[in-house]
């Protein structure tokens, strides 16, 4: 799940060199529309994911065109405050009582759940379909971002935005449907989030937003598959602390796992180095 | 006296009157009751967040490292400046405001050791790590700091972990947090004017080219980064004598990117921009507060970030730029 809104962070990164720190509140609204579809409206389930991630992914872009563009070419810091202007309003927004709600909603289940066992090992059928949801997300990025026309301009848009730009790349239109389609696969996540730990208020977005951030970067910021990879690693170690040390430590190993990669290889585990030209 | 003696005390002098003038009036007021000492305790709290903004700013502003992490060496100077008056005071049986204050002057310090000592310890290895992925080091560490800030009970019980830390006596007044406010702001022009400072700046420009110059640039980003480090640790220090209660979620990350953008909004690099972005945030939080019918009042974190938004399309370098006040500047272009 950490895999999800990493690889939007990443796709982002990769693209602007800019940490979108509101990515870990679209995660939220993701998570919220999906609450009112199925509370409200009793939507069937593909229905939900459908406007989860539509939903975020016109946030993002809505974002991204008020928010980002206006500053493409001011210094970055002013691009990053802004980023956490923008996270800070929809946390706060989010939270009066005129829009959701500054509580702790249930995230109804929209399903039982059903727990299998295989070989000694525990799954749900929750895990199965987060497990299949993630995979099929990666496989659908993986096609868009080196199948597609659009997912050519991203690399090239990655790569030299200004030559890109002289190459014919709509630059512009590449960097919205790149903020899209990483808060589309943000409200998928949150979707997920909801399902399977069943509450949710306007702040969750912060921890998992930063911490997929984290993975983003222990893997190699830029780089598809090492979202993915650090996402696992996160995830796993958090577990780990948990069953073997002591929960109140959870928040804490995935940093000190983060620096201790950070000093070993300064670009992540799938990153490339780039060397710095005078 | 002898006449080599006379430049040093024209500058103590320099330094004392301003302190001297701006407490004493304070104190004057607020002793006559023309002051409500809700907002005495306000402009202190603006103070100290003027300390920790400029240890930041010398930080990032001047040195060019990007740091997400001063919140928690502001925590680590306030828990053991706070640890350090529990332990000492009255701790000879004598309760004279003489001893008491050399104590609080002594844990302030100790707070700013503290904080620059582990920034030494943290710098060593991460310093080395470049802009953003120096940026995501120290946010990293900023939450490792949080996490043990709420199981320090299971070291020191007198710490208090999640609960949060009690009975810290209340020693910061307007004396201290101005001459805190005074010091930073004195140490800080001068070494920005100094070759250390002119050393820093040279690396927030290009780092290449000042290794080329012949600039140790390691070495110094240490000695910004631990000096910036240890104004937090004084800032902790006298939060901590202020409210006499210290929380874990006090010293948050997010607690982090607060200052950030008080250094930001204000103008990297910019003395100037930083005082009056500091007092600005605190009032204007406090002001809203006041001003807010009661029922609205969850609005204030919502147009306080719109305004941030909207400053930074308006001014993308900071409110004051490259201006500074005229005490700022440096003597050489005054």
């Amino acid at each position: 799940m950490y895999a999800l809104i990493a690889l939007g962070y990443t796709m982002v990164y990769g693209i602007v060199r800019l940490i979108n720190f509101a990515h870990g509140d679209v995660f939220m609204v993701g998570a919220f529309l999906a609450f009112y579809s199925v509370e409200k409206y009793h939507l069937p389930l593909p229905a939900v994911f459908a406007i989860a991630a539509g939903g975020s992914a016109l946030l993002a872009v809505v974002i991204e065109r008020m928010a980002y563009r206006p500053l493409r070419n001011a210094p970055k810091i002013a691009a990053l405050i802004t980023a956490i202007g923008v996270s800070l309003f929809l946390e706060y927004f989010t939270a009066l009582h005129q829009v959701f709600g500054p509580n702790y909603y249930a995230f109804p289940r929209p399903f039982q759940v059903v727990s299998l066992e295989i070989g000694g090992v525990t799954f749900t059928n929750i895990q199965g379909i987060i497990l299949v949801a993630t995979l099929a997300s990666l496989g659908g990025l993986q096609y868009v971002v080196y199948r597609t026309k659009v997912g050519r301009g991203m690399r090239a848009v990655s790569h030299d935005v200004v030559t890109a730009g002289l190459m014919g790349v709509n630059v512009n239109a590449v960097i919205s449907f790149t903020f899209g389609l990483g808060a589309a696969l943000a409200g998928i996540g949150g979707v997920l989030y909801g399902i399977a730990y069943p509450q949710i208020n306007t702040f969750m977005g912060v921890m998992p937003g930063l911490k997929a951030f984290t993975a983003a970067v222990l893997g190699g910021i830029g780089s598809i598959p090492g979202a993915v990879l650090g996402a696992l690693i996160m995830g796993q170690s958090e577990t780990m602390t948990t069953a073997y040390l002591s929960s109140t430590y959870r928040d804490g190993i995935a940093f000190v796992l983060l620096i201790a990669v950070l000093l070993w290889k300064p670009t992540g585990i799938l990153g490339k180095a780039r060397t710095e030209k005078v | 006296m002898t006449a080599g003696m006379m430049p040093f005390m024209k500058n103590i002098a320099k330094a004392v009157l301003p302190f001297a003038a701006l407490s004493g009036l304070l104190l004057f007021l607020s002793a006559r009751e023309f002051l409500n000492p809700y907002w005495v305790q306000i402009f202190q709290m603006a103070c100290i967040v003027a300390i920790s903004a400029l240890g930041l700013n010398l930080i990032y502003g001047f040195t060019g490292l990007f740091s997400l992490g001063h919140a928690a060496f502001y925590g680590v100077g306030a828990y053991t400046a706070a640890l350090m008056t529990k332990l000492y005071v009255g701790a000879y049986g004598d309760e004279a405001v003489f001893a008491t204050g050399a104590v609080f002057l002594g844990s302030l310090l100790a707070g700013g050791g503290a904080a620059a000592l582990l920034a030494c310890l943290v710098g060593l290895p991460t310093l080395r790590l470049t802009s953003d992925y120096l940026g995501i080091a120290t946010l990293g560490f900023g939450i490792i700091m949080k996490v043990l800030f709420d199981n320090a009970d299971s070291f020191l019980p007198q710490l208090g972990g999640a609960r949060g830390m009690t009975g810290i006596a209340r020693l910061t007044g307007i004396p201290w947090a101005v001459a805190g406010l005074v010091t930073a702001i004195l140490v800080i022009r001068n070494l920005v004017h100094s070759t250390y400072g002119r050393a820093l700046v040279a690396i927030r420009e290009d780092e290449v080219a000042a290794a080329a110059m012949g600039i140790d640039t390691f070495r110094f980003k240490v000695i910004g980064f631990t000096a910036g480090c240890a104004f937090a640790g004084v800032a902790g220090g006298l939060y901590a004598h202020l409210y006499t209660f210290l929380h874990p979620s006090t010293f948050d990350f997010l607690k982090s990117f607060d200052v950030l953008m008080i250094v930001v909004l204000g103008g990297l690099g910019n003395m100037t921009g930083t005082l009056v972005a500091s007092f600005a945030w605190v009032f204007l939080l406090e002001g809203m507060r006041v001003a807010l019918p009661p029922e609205y009042i969850e609005f204030r974190w919502v147009l306080i970030p719109l305004l941030l938004i909207v400053t930074m399309l308006v001014r993308p370098r900071g409110l004051f730029g490259v201006r500074e006040f005229p005490f700022l500047r440096s003597k050489v272009y005054r």
